[in-house]
Order: structure tokens, then sequence, then C-alpha cells
């Protein structure tokens, strides 16, 4: 069970962590909830409708992560805007899009990696410092969503684009300053792989 | 050159123009919620999102799976605008990178 889930009987799933992989996943759940930041209803918290009322920003994020997460709606990547008219027209449709969805989008996600923090604070120790997760079958969702959106914030700023980009990274010397980062993304692919199985119809 | 002669006709060409870019299109055309490849998400994953959200067979959700992962891209759902807004809004909670159009071809 260790370095993966496995489905439990009668649903969800369970895997084995060690006291350094709880802090590390820890971690990076915290650093996704910075940088998601805090919702409308947060920022406000004397006035109970702000959460309901407030629009979303027309405008893409700045930072690289946040617009893999939250990507425009009305711009296909591989094919450009025929002509500066459609190029207007996408734009005002992405930004439209955006002012509507994105809150919830960001709150569904801080949802997500808040629910794999919680699980994580209420772990039991099992000695030999470590503990086993278990998780419903709803927990395992939350965490499914989570995993993936560590996995995207990390390849992004290991600015993979291209499956060539994972390919050197398994090759990358021990001293290279992005080890770490791709030591993690590796890891988290395996748990979310294993996870998935468990999700599986 | 002065600012009020030349205002008139510098403002019914404005006009014309957010027309042109805000013209309704064709009601009777199709929508389309294309979801991009992504070297991040794993292939499980895309497959078991297209199976949970949209309801398809395994079969099904692979081929689009396999689609997206060979071509670049596969179309996953068609509809309204506002279904196809719905759908993309959902891809984009699962984190697949998923745009709509007006299919045209």
């Amino acid at each position: 069970m260790a370095g993966h889930f496995e489905p439990l009987p009668g649903g969800g799933a369970a895997i084995a962590l060690d006291d350094v992989e709880i802090s590390i996943i820890r971690s990076l759940a915290v650093q996704l909830l910075e940088l998601i930041g805090p919702g409308p209803a947060e920022e406000a918290p004397g006035d109970p409708l702000a959460g309901l009322f407030a629009e979303g920003p027309s405008e893409p994020p700045s930072d690289p992560v946040l617009r893999r997460l939250f990507p425009d709606a009305y711009r296909d990547p591989e094919e450009p805007p025929g002509t500066p008219r459609d190029a207007a027209e996408q734009r005002a449709h992405s930004a439209e899009f955006r002012r509507y969805t994105e809150n919830d989008l960001r709150a569904g996600k801080r949802e997500n990696a808040l629910a794999v923090v919680h699980s994580l604070n209420a772990l039991a120790p099992a000695g030999e410092g470590g503990a086993v997760l278990e998780l419903t079958v709803e927990d395992s969702r939350r965490w499914l969503g989570a995993l993936n959106d560590l996995r995207l914030a990390i390849g992004s700023r290991l600015e993979i684009t291209d499956e060539d980009d994972t390919d050197d990274l398994y090759g990358l010397p021990d001293e290279d300053p992005r080890k770490p980062m791709v030591m993690a993304y590796l890891w988290l692919g395996g748990l979310q792989e294993t996870l998935v199985s468990t999700l599986m119809p | 050159m002065g600012p009020v002669t030349a205002a008139a006709p510098i403002e019914i060409e404005k006009t014309e123009s957010a027309e042109e870019v805000f013209a309704v299109p064709e009601p009777d055309v199709p929508w389309v919620t294309i979801v991009h490849n992504d070297p991040v998400n794993l292939m499980s994953y895309v497959t078991y999102v297209f199976q949970a959200y949209f309801g398809y067979s395994k079969d099904k959700a692979t081929k689009l799976m396999l689609d997206v992962h060979h071509k670049g891209r596969a179309v996953v759902s068609s509809g309204t605008r506002e279904e196809m807004e719905r759908d993309v809004q959902a891809m984009h909670g699962y984190g697949l990178w998923a745009t709509l159009q007006q299919d045209r071809k």
C-alpha cells in the first residue's frame, strides 16, 4: 500500500503515508490554496451576500499556473483567430465567461485542496512515523481533483508543454535544481493514477 | 480638422463595427465542446472524467481520450451555446483544457 492507493471493500480508497509524504502533500496543498486565493465571501466577511453576487474577473490571470487552471473558454489554442474581429469576439466572450464562472471554479478547487489538508490533519499516527489514510468515495473525488490541480501547477512551473518534456525530466541529474519538484510531480502522478483506478466504474 | 466636424462620421463607423463584432451567429448551427491535449493530464484520468461527467461508456470515453492524445483535440459534446458553456466550465473544474465554438465544419 506504500506509495499507491488501494480500493477499500465497499468503496473508497486507502494509502499508507509516512510523515515526510504527509508533510509534502500538505505543504503543496497549502501552496495551491494560497495561489488560488480567497473568494469574495472570505474577502468581505461582514457581507453575507458578497459571495452570491460578486462577479469574477474579466481578464486572464497573469500567473501561468492560474492561466492553465482557468483557461480562456473561447480561444482555441491551436487555431488562431482568422481576423482581428474574430480575435476581439473571442476575447469578449472569454471575458464574459470568466466573469460568470471563475469565482465558482476557484471555490471548487479551494474545496478540493482544503479537503486534502483536513483529511491529513485528521490522520492518527500509526507508529513508525506514518499513518494509513482512508478516504470515502466523496473524499477520493476531491483528492483526485486536488492531485490533478497540483500536477497541473507543478507541470506549469516546470514548463512541461509536450510529452518529450516529461521524458527529459526523468533523466535530470541529481544536482539539477528542478529535481525535487520533478520527484514530487512523478510521485503525485503515481498517487493520482492509483486513486483514479479505485474510482473507475 | 476640428473635433466637432470629425465627430459625426467617426461615430457612425464605430456603431457599424460594433454591430459586426457582436453579430448574433446563426442559431441553428450547433456549438461544440473541444478538449485539447495536455502532457500533464493522465490518460486514465481523462477517461475517468469523460465517464463520470458525460456518463459515456468506457469504450466511448477511451476513444475520445485517445483522440485527444493522438490528434491533439476531440469534440466531446455538442448542443446549445449555454449547454456547451456548462460543459466547458465542468471540464475546467476537472482541470481539463476545454474550449467551445460553433461547429463550422
